[in-house]
């Protein structure tokens, strides 16, 4: 119900009024419980306390000198670079991965669903070594890769975007998967009904119907590669250049320069921050 | 151009088991309470449901047939469709709607949305091309789902409850434009419906279902002059009460004994119109001879006519005129004397 002129007539007036009331003059009487306000406040501190913390010790005067330093900069690039072709990477193969999950009658696909969201729960470190295990020079396929086609993914820069997806992944395929499962397939069959084969159903329906879930879980997905640590440092090292991303700079500068760690971290905090406000824009204007 | 199948479709705790034969131009009407298999019935023929026996066939072409293996999936049908909840795109304009059926059958793109133009037009929606779905009122809605239905140029085309979710004050005008866009179509055309006026108005044909089983099939004529179940009675408006009739009387199943001017014998039904039936608060004196007594349990106006339906035995709806209810001062639990003229009660074999 909107509020310009004509509309409010629709209103029965005496429904109308004491909502106002509570809306507005009563809001200085309203109790709220201390002990959910005393837990709250905690809370914010818990986020507040160290991005405070950031803020003030901060080197402002030299920020644009640290971060332009060879190192630091070829850190940013690097984390931009590697966390962009994982939020792509996530889509290619996120994207079909839900829709086989929830669209097909394959056996096992409950299974599969199960097994794709395993590295929300695992510790990053964890998932680095079973990376290793596989594709690193002795493992499952790392072997088989390297003899065949050459291509060596353990310590290189493939290898950082490789252990960022395999724990981004799951993010967009859950955002995915949720969005696929709510979404009935009404429009799906009307679609077939007009004569759409299965490809032109998912490309020109499903997909564009599932936008905004697309977009909200390639973001989640790009922001958990942004940050992730564990996985990297265990399947690709750190080697400056070519897998030292940010985290992983932050993490060594904090020995050797203090002042650039606070910088580095300040710029991945600024970045997170624009990407949420984006995000929340995105959604209250989605569909 | 003809449609036949022989729907099974078994869903475990329920069986779909429905004929339908139908040609060229034959409208044809699906009428059935709630749970019938109307929905099903559509699905299968649609193809997003396939049958777990008999066969479907339209215009030779065998479309689905379990005995055999063969089954066209809904895409390769020559079938359109207008779902009860319209379901159109809601990302894509009026226009891009009718164009993508198009499309899909292999137009160019150009080619598609000057006939999805010319389509919208001919529906008078000419100026709500370029509007996305939600800025449609319902009625706009309705026509261009039918325009994405026909603008393929189907044999068959499937309306399920094509104004259910309009308002009531829309349904005339929108009835009377649905009336026009069918007359145009050359192919099958099959309405499911729980609403009499669409059924009687729209089709020439009505298959009844109930349970999943077609329990009466005739023309609407044929129809409303002998409903064989309770539910066609009622979708008809007319009571339709069982008994044994011995020459021109019938003994209901509750004991009452009625005359009839129509004789027949062994188990029949007696039908009797709303309207034929007359209330009084004494017993009547004089010529009808169908005489018995009841309480008000209900009373309904609809339009310029109140119905009453009366709780006895047998229990009757009657039609009667508003003013008669104040009159007679008639309301729920008043004791009332029903009378029925034996000319106004047909009889027929069950």
């Amino acid at each position: 119900m909107t509020a310009d002129g004509p509309d409010v007539l629709d209103v029965p007036p005496p429904a109308a009024a004491p909502r106002r009331r509570t809306a507005r003059g009563e809001r200085g009487r309203e109790r709220y419980p201390a002990v959910l306000m005393t837990l709250a406040a905690l809370g914010v501190l818990v986020i507040v306390a160290p991005l405070a913390g950031l803020v003030a010790r901060a080197p402002w005067g030299s920020l644009v000198e640290l971060l332009s330093a060879p190192g630091n900069r070829q850190a940013l690039w690097l984390s931009v670079f590697c966390s962009v072709t994982t939020a792509v990477v996530c889509v290619l193969l996120g994207v079909p991965l839900a829709w086989v999950v929830q669209r097909t009658r394959l056996p096992g696909r409950r299974v599969l669903h199960a097994l794709t969201t395993l590295p929300v729960v695992l510790p990053p470190i964890v998932g680095g070594v079973a990376l290793l295990l596989a594709f690193g020079r002795e493992g499952l396929l790392g072997g088989f890769l390297e003899d065949t086609f050459g291509i060596r993914l353990a310590f290189t820069t493939p290898g950082v975007i490789l252990a960022q997806t395999f724990v981004s992944l799951p993010f967009l395929v859950l955002a995915i998967s949720g969005a696929l499962q709510s979404r009935d397939r009404h429009l799906e069959e009307a679609a077939r009904t007009m004569g759409a084969g299965p490809w032109r159903v998912f490309w020109r329906v499903t997909l564009p119907l599932i936008r905004p879930s697309l977009i909200a879980g390639a973001v989640l997905a790009w922001a958990r590669a942004l940050g992730e640590f564990g996985a990297t440092i265990t399947f690709a090292g750190n080697f400056p250049g070519r897998t030292q991303t940010m985290p992983l700079a932050v993490y060594m500068a904090l020995e050797t320069d203090p002042d650039a760690a606070v910088a580095l971290s300040l710029v991945l905090v600024a970045v997170s921050l624009a990407v949420l406000i984006g995000m929340r824009r995105r959604w209250t204007g989605a569909l | 151009m003809t449609l036949s199948a022989h729907v099974v479709v078994d869903r475990g705790t329920f069986t779909l088991d429905a004929s339908l034969r139908a040609e060229s131009g034959d409208t044809v009407a699906v009428i059935g309470p709630n749970g019938a298999g109307k929905t099903t019935l559509l699905r299968a023929l649609a193809g997003l449901l396939p049958l777990t026996g008999g066969h479907l066939v339209l215009g030779g072409h065998t479309l689905d047939r379990p005995g055999t293996g063969e089954f066209v999936r809904p895409e390769e049908r020559p079938v359109g469709v207008v779902f009860q909840d319209l379901r159109l795109f809601p990302h894509l304009t009026a226009l891009d709607n009718v164009a993508f059926a198009l499309r899909c059958r292999g137009r160019k793109r150009k080619d598609a949305r000057a006939a999805a133009t010319a389509w919208l037009a001919r529906l008078g929606l000419a100026d709500k091309a370029r509007s996305r779905p939600r800025h449609l009122s319902g009625g706009q809605a309705q026509r261009v789902a039918l325009a994405r239905a026909l603008a393929p140029s189907p044999r068959l085309l499937l309306l399920d409850e094509p104004l259910s979710a309009l308002d009531t004050s829309l349904r005339a005008d929108v009835r009377h434009d649905l009336a026009g866009a069918l007359a145009a179509f050359d192919g099958v055309r099959l309405i499911i419906t729980h609403d009499p006026t669409e059924a009687l108005t729209l089709a020439d044909h009505l298959v009844i279902l109930e349970n999943g089983r077609v329990i009466q099939t005739g023309t609407p004529m044929e129809i409303t002059a002998r409903p064989r179940s309770e539910y066609v009675a009622r979708f008809v408006g007319a009571n339709l009460l069982r008994g044994h009739a011995d020459g021109d009387h019938i003994t209901l199943t509750g004991g009452l004994r009625l005359a009839t001017a129509h004789p027949t014998s062994g188990d029949a039904y007696a039908l009797i119109r709303p309207q034929a039936v007359s209330l009084h608060l004494d017993p009547p004196h004089g010529s009808p001879r169908n005489v018995w007594q009841g309480r008000i349990r209900d009373l309904s106006l609809t339009g310029h006519t109140a119905r009453v339906t009366v709780e006895a035995k047998p229990s009757i709806v009657a039609e009667i005129t508003p003013a008669a209810i104040g009159e007679l001062g008639l309301s729920p639990g008043t004791p009332v004397w029903m009378s029925v003229k034996a000319t106004d009660i047909t009889t027929y074999p069950a």
